[in-house]
């Protein structure tokens, strides 16, 4: 079980996400309400806790992006993010 | 049309140990859809009272048809990674799916020099990539640096030590000499050098391993935009 003090980062949330986005949003970036540091999710240090995710921003960790799997959907929360750019194909 | 990330069924074609704590899994599954070196697997463990664990694993080898290959390292306090290294059986069958991370991975177009930098079984994802290089045929310059406790810990050993040209490797040991001489200690400044012109720069290793890497390039000289990180967590490897 990974704790508060062992953050891993954005790349673990590529399989989780892909329940609810329909492009890999590792590589998509984002910008934090708190400090406004623009991100590559990927980047973004990530507590996980079960299947529940809390995403915080890399300068001032805030949480940028909240996710949990439960047994009958996903939940996703995205407060702290201002925008998530994603790179799509031409 | 969306194509949704569906689990798939993984049959276990052969398993051989790297190391006494690290196991190898080529895995067969059909209608596997190919990878980029660099992106992983989510691999699913249901036990008999429906308790699940999920655990993410960077695929070891490049695309090639339905089969996939991971590296795992048993952790002393694992929930998965015991089953994986010494539980799991020719013929047993895996939940995963994948392939999941479109941005820790290597693109053989790329003729631009390459830095692999990894922190114990960090080295998977690398060593992918170097092997995806070798599979394409491709020029693009590659240097290895890689730490590991002992040269028992090293995965992929004998591989690493055939290297064609055109790829470097160095061994960092943190507990012992390194074959080429370095005395024991933690990856330092004059480990990584300084870049000369573009590099591409991977590194993947435990939280801490990659933030201290990470730090020390940017100082050398390394563009930050070019430096791509892949974190597993704790002093622990998954």
């Amino acid at each position: 079980m990974t704790t508060q003090h062992e953050y891993v980062d954005g790349n673990r949330l590529a399989g989780p996400l892909a329940d609810v986005f329909a492009v890999d949003i590792t590589a998509a970036s984002t910008s934090c309400i708190g400090c406004g540091r623009r991100s590559v999710v990927a980047q973004l240090h990530v507590y996980v806790v079960g299947e529940g995710y809390v995403a915080r921003c890399p300068g001032c960790q805030d949480p940028v992006l909240r996710y949990a799997r439960t047994s009958t959907g996903g939940v996703l929360d995205l407060r702290g993010t201002l925008s998530l750019q994603v790179p799509l194909p031409g | 049309m969306v194509r949704r990330l569906a689990w798939l069924a993984g049959r276990v074609v052969e398993a051989r140990h790297e190391t006494t704590t690290a196991r190898t899994l080529v895995l067969e599954v059909p209608g596997w859809p190919g990878h980029l070196a660099g992106q992983h697997i989510d691999v699913r463990l249901t036990a008999e009272d429906g308790y699940r664990a999920m655990r993410s694993y960077s695929i070891a080898t490049p695309s090639d048809g339905d089969r996939v290959a991971i590296t795992v390292q048993r952790l002393p306090d694992g929930e998965v990674s015991p089953y994986l290294v010494d539980g799991v059986s020719v013929g047993d069958r895996l939940e995963l799916r994948g392939p999941v991370g479109g941005w820790f991975v290597w693109e053989p177009s790329s003729r631009i020099p390459v830095l692999l930098v990894a922190g114990g079984s960090g080295s998977v994802p690398l060593i992918a990539m170097l092997r995806a290089r070798i599979a394409t045929g491709s020029t693009a310059r590659f240097r290895l640096i890689y730490s590991a406790r002992t040269l028992a810990d090293v995965l992929h050993a004998d591989e690493l030590a055939a290297a064609p040209e055109g790829v470097g490797v160095d061994l960092v040991l943190t507990r012992e000499e390194s074959p080429s001489g370095r005395p024991a200690g933690r990856l330092r400044l004059d480990d990584l050098g300084r870049p000369r012109g573009p590099v591409d720069v991977y590194v993947c290793g435990p939280t801490g391993f990659v933030e201290s890497a990470a730090t020390m390039l940017v100082t050398l000289g390394y563009d930050e935009a070019r430096i791509r990180t892949e974190r597993f967590g704790g002093g622990g490897r998954p």
